[in-house]
């Protein structure tokens, strides 16, 4: 382990910021589970090389670095939900914050921006990054917000290994505010949401020139149109009949819908597993907070496991996306079975966002996102021993660790006084 | 002594102990249920005095822990639950809730929990908020919580008083309210008051006018406290002239003694005023401050203002950074109470760390807490010090589970002055009890059964037929469709 990380900052990159290379190295006698078909795998091997899984359960041949992984556990890097990560530091400080639109229009003379791409503006120097990280989340789905329209905009998913370029290709979605939350910005009703949207789309798909009261702005109605050929659009909406009407919808424009939220989702559980739309939910949401939300319960999660449905896990705590693997934990306590719940921050995420066939499994040929735990992954007494991003080891430090490390030597010199 | 002497002698003691009434209002009207005696058998029991006895059994009864060892004998009358492979603990205790002041649903007829009309609101009482329905108790409760302190949020310097509860259902906020507990008042550092007042373009809109802004509070109320106390001596003058002059009435005529009568006037009592009046019992010793604080340097200070006017700070809460200056907190003997992992949302918030509990929790005479300021986070209070522990483990700073289980049951116990009672299982205290499935330091734990005073308010083996809470009864009927 220790020569790993002196391999670490070996060779700048290009840009002087990707400081690790990517390794040949072999993780050997770990307890893998790969999140694919293949399920659990005891005392096994998985290779590396030139930053991919290039082999599980043979050994890698002579000139390899070995990893001792004997009596720990290994996953695919996590999915840390849909979040603001490198688009918000503070959350409270509207300086540090990027990631909601706010052009101020009045209800009556709405824009509406769908060509707005979040992800320009993500940094990756952003101490919430190796914060996240070396917790084992190596990424995420950045969510675009309106403060004054139900479209959010655009957003991907990022890898947060610190690069510049961090979106991964395919996985860009549309986000749209349904619900309570959207009725406040649609004019006062959820029903307007529904107005709204099928004027966007006649915009969209209307040519000639753009007239009065237009929601839409040429390069919107061009991007617009992209979601109307079965383009993934994510919908934040809760309340079992608003998830149905958003199916219905969105089926009947050509998109491909997500939902995000669904705390009331599993009253709908076989309509969603008929449509094959899947659910990105927080397991832990049971209180009604609101009337959108009146049926929450622990149990969502495998109520839409048991119908079929594929689920996600997401916070949407930017601050807090590593606690993920949290969400599965209480998950499994509430009945979902331990395989799907792994799943639920893995290659499900990947397979909603477009990435399966690079990210969120341990199979070969995979990007070698992988995280090397003490234990149980799912246990929150376990912790991340090593995390790799593309082959490349992190340092296992972030702010949070360096002023761990100057006040525990504090108070331990402290008290041998 | 006459009749009206005596009832002025006994106003003024009484005025002399609050600066008010000798009763306080709004009583509790809770009762210890009657239930029948319960042997828990052979599981790992964590005290909460920093014992773990594993194959043990609890004996409860009357409302009461009778004996806690190995081979207890089942009086006849007895359930007995076999309590192998499970972990016993005591009843957890949460210092920060809001619960029923800022109830789910979260809507504005029930948003409750912030008198933001001016930066000192001691006048207020958090129990005037409380709403008993809220269905937040109710998920508490499954996830082993039996007491809360609810407290005003921390919109203001001083935001009102709190009120301690416990977990049972009751129409009312009286029923539901810990007999004896002592209020606590809360404080609030930092961020939120500079910006509520701030954006109103009124004071306080700096970090040094809150402080101002406590100062004089408390100079008010010391001014205050010196009018009845002059109030008092006064009275007390008045009462013995009139006694004198009682006992030389016999002697004297009926005429003379009448014009003498004309030339004692009583002293007239200071206009209560509700604010300076717990202020001035705060710093009487009869109400324990309770202050929101992220910043390390800004607890400081407030230790530093507390003494100024003579009062103590028994926690700070959401001390985040407590764990810069843990060795002062633990010589002054004060709690700080915390998240496991909170951090960055806004900037006093940005140095947290992980380990925070387990930093604070190490030196000697320490008293670090778990608290949630959630009705997500109170459900998992054990998983909260389940990730500390774990972190202050890789930090070189083990916390074993008997020591840990103090950080939601003793420690908050300590913070609210209900040690005695409370907090830990030991003979004679109250049988809040948890018997979880397992090690509660897990993500899987779940609470199985749920004592409070020896009753069983939850069984997760037999879940009741209906919610607790009367907002959400018909919510079944209205989830199937015909």
């Amino acid at each position: 382990m220790k020569s790993l990380y002196l391999l670490v900052c070996v060779a700048g990159g290009i840009m002087g910021t990707q400081c690790a290379v990517a390794q040949d190295f072999v993780i050997r006698g770990a307890t893998v589970h790969t999140a694919s078909a293949k399920g659990t795998l005891k005392n096994t091997d998985v290779v590396v090389r030139g930053g991919l899984i290039v082999a599980i359960g043979s050994d890698a041949g002579p000139g390899a670095t070995v990893i001792d992984a004997k009596g720990k556990e290994l996953t695919p890097g996590l999915f840390g939900g849909l979040t603001d990560i490198g688009l918000e530091e503070i959350a409270a400080e509207a300086q540090t914050v990027d990631s909601t639109l706010n052009l101020k229009s009045p209800e009556w003379d709405q824009q509406w921006r769908p060509e707005l791409d979040v992800t320009l503006a993500y940094n990756p120097r952003s101490f919430v990054v190796p914060i996240t990280r070396i917790e084992g989340v190596t990424w995420t789905v950045l969510v675009p917000s309106a403060a004054d329209s139900i479209i959010g905009g655009q957003g991907s998913a990022v890898v947060l290994d610190g690069r510049y370029d961090a979106a991964l290709a395919g996985s860009r979605s549309l986000f749209v505010q349904m619900g309570a939350t959207g009725a406040r910005v649609a004019g006062g009703t959820r029903a307007a949401e529904y107005m709204l949207l099928e004027q966007a789309i006649h915009e969209a798909r209307a040519p000639g020139p753009i007239g009065q009261g237009a929601l839409l702005h040429a390069a919107g109605r061009e991007a617009l149109t992209r979601y109307l050929t079965g383009g993934r659009v994510v919908f934040q909406v809760d309340r079992a009949a608003d998830i149905l009407g958003v199916v219905t919808f969105a089926e009947r424009n050509g998109m491909k819908p997500v939902i995000l939220g669904g705390a009331e989702a599993w009253l709908v559980a076989k309509e969603l597993a008929k449509a094959n739309v899947p659910v990105i939910l927080n397991p832990l949401d049971d209180l009604p907070l609101d009337f959108d939300r009146l049926a929450s319960t622990l149990e969502n999660a495998a109520r839409l496991q048991r119908a079929g449905v594929r689920i996600a896990f997401s916070s949407g705590d930017t601050p807090q996306a590593r606690l993920v693997r949290q969400l599965a934990g209480n998950a499994v306590a509430h009945g979902l079975p331990w395989e799907s719940a792994l799943a639920a921050i893995t290659s499900t995420p990947a397979d909603i966002f477009g990435l399966g066939a690079t990210h969120g499994r341990i199979a070969v040929g995979r990007s070698a996102d992988l995280v090397l735990w003490s234990g149980d992954p799912l246990e929150v007494t376990t912790l991340a021993d090593q995390v790799w991003i593309g082959g490349r080891p992190v340092e296992m430090q972030s702010r949070q660790t360096e002023l761990r490390d100057r006040y525990v030597e504090k108070v331990k010199a402290h008290q041998a006084r | 002594m006459n009749m009206i002497s005596r009832i002025a002698l006994l106003s003024s003691v009484a005025c002399a102990v609050s600066g008010a009434l000798a009763s306080e209002p709004f009583a509790s009207t809770y009762q210890v249920p009657v239930s029948s005696p319960v042997l828990i058998q052979g599981a790992t029991v964590l005290t909460g005095t920093g014992e773990r006895l594993d194959g043990a059994d609890v004996l409860i009864a009357n409302g009461r822990i009778q004996a806690i060892g190995k081979g207890l004998a089942a009086p006849g009358d007895a359930r007995v639950v076999d309590a192998k492979g499970k972990w016993v603990t005591p009843g957890l205790i949460d210092i920060h809730s809001h619960l029923g002041v800022y109830a789910s649903p979260a809507v504005k007829g029930l948003d409750d929990g912030n008198e933001a009309t001016a930066p000192v609101t001691s006048n207020v009482w958090a129990e005037h908020s409380v709403w008993p329905q809220d269905p937040g108790f109710e998920t508490a409760l499954e996830g082993g919580v039996t007491t809360m302190q609810i407290l005003p949020g921390s919109a203001n310097l001083i935001g009102g008083r709190s009120v301690v509860v416990k977990n049972v259902q009751g129409v009312t906020y009286q029923a539901m309210k810990f007999p004896g507990a002592v209020y606590g008042l809360k404080m609030a550092c930092g961020e939120n008051p500079k910006r509520v007042y701030g954006e109103k373009h009124q004071a306080p809109s700096t970090r040094m006018g809150n402080v101002a802004g406590y100062r004089q509070a408390f100079a008010d109320a010391q001014d205050y406290q010196q009018q009845w106390d002059k109030y008092n001596r006064e009275l007390t003058e008045y009462n013995k002239k009139k006694a004198e002059r009682a006992d030389g009435t016999a002697k004297k005529s009926k005429d003379k003694d009448a014009a003498a009568d004309k030339e004692l006037v009583p002293p007239s009592p200071p206009k209560r005023d509700l604010k300076l009046e717990t202020l001035a019992e705060v710093m009487k010793g009869n109400i324990r401050v309770h202050m929101h604080c992220y910043r390390s340097d800004e607890m400081a200070t407030m230790l530093d203002v507390a003494d100024e006017f003579g009062f103590k700070i028994v926690a700070f809460h959401h001390a985040v950074e407590a764990y810069k200056i843990a060795d002062r907190l633990a010589e002054k003997g004060v709690c700080a109470a915390m998240w496991a992992d909170w951090w960055g949302f806004k900037m006093e918030a940005y140095d947290g760390v992980q380990e925070n509990l387990a930093i604070v929790d190490f030196p000697e005479r320490s008293c670090a807490i778990v608290h949630s300021d959630s009705g997500d986070g109170i459900q998992r209070l054990n998983q909260e010090a389940a990730k500390a522990m774990a972190h202050g483990q890789r930090a070189g700073l083990t916390v074993a589970p008997e020591r840990a289980i103090r950080w939601l049951t003793a420690n908050p116990a300590r913070s609210l002055g209900l040690q005695d009672q409370i907090g830990t299982l030991e003979a004679g205290k109250g049988a809040d009890v948890v018997i979880w499935n397992g090690n509660p330091f897990s993500v899987y734990a779940l609470a199985e059964q749920v004592f409070i005073d020896g009753a069983l308010k939850f069984d997760r083996a037999h879940p009741p037929a209906k919610p607790r809470s009367d907002f959400l009864l018909g919510r079944h009927i209205a989830e199937a469709p015909l």
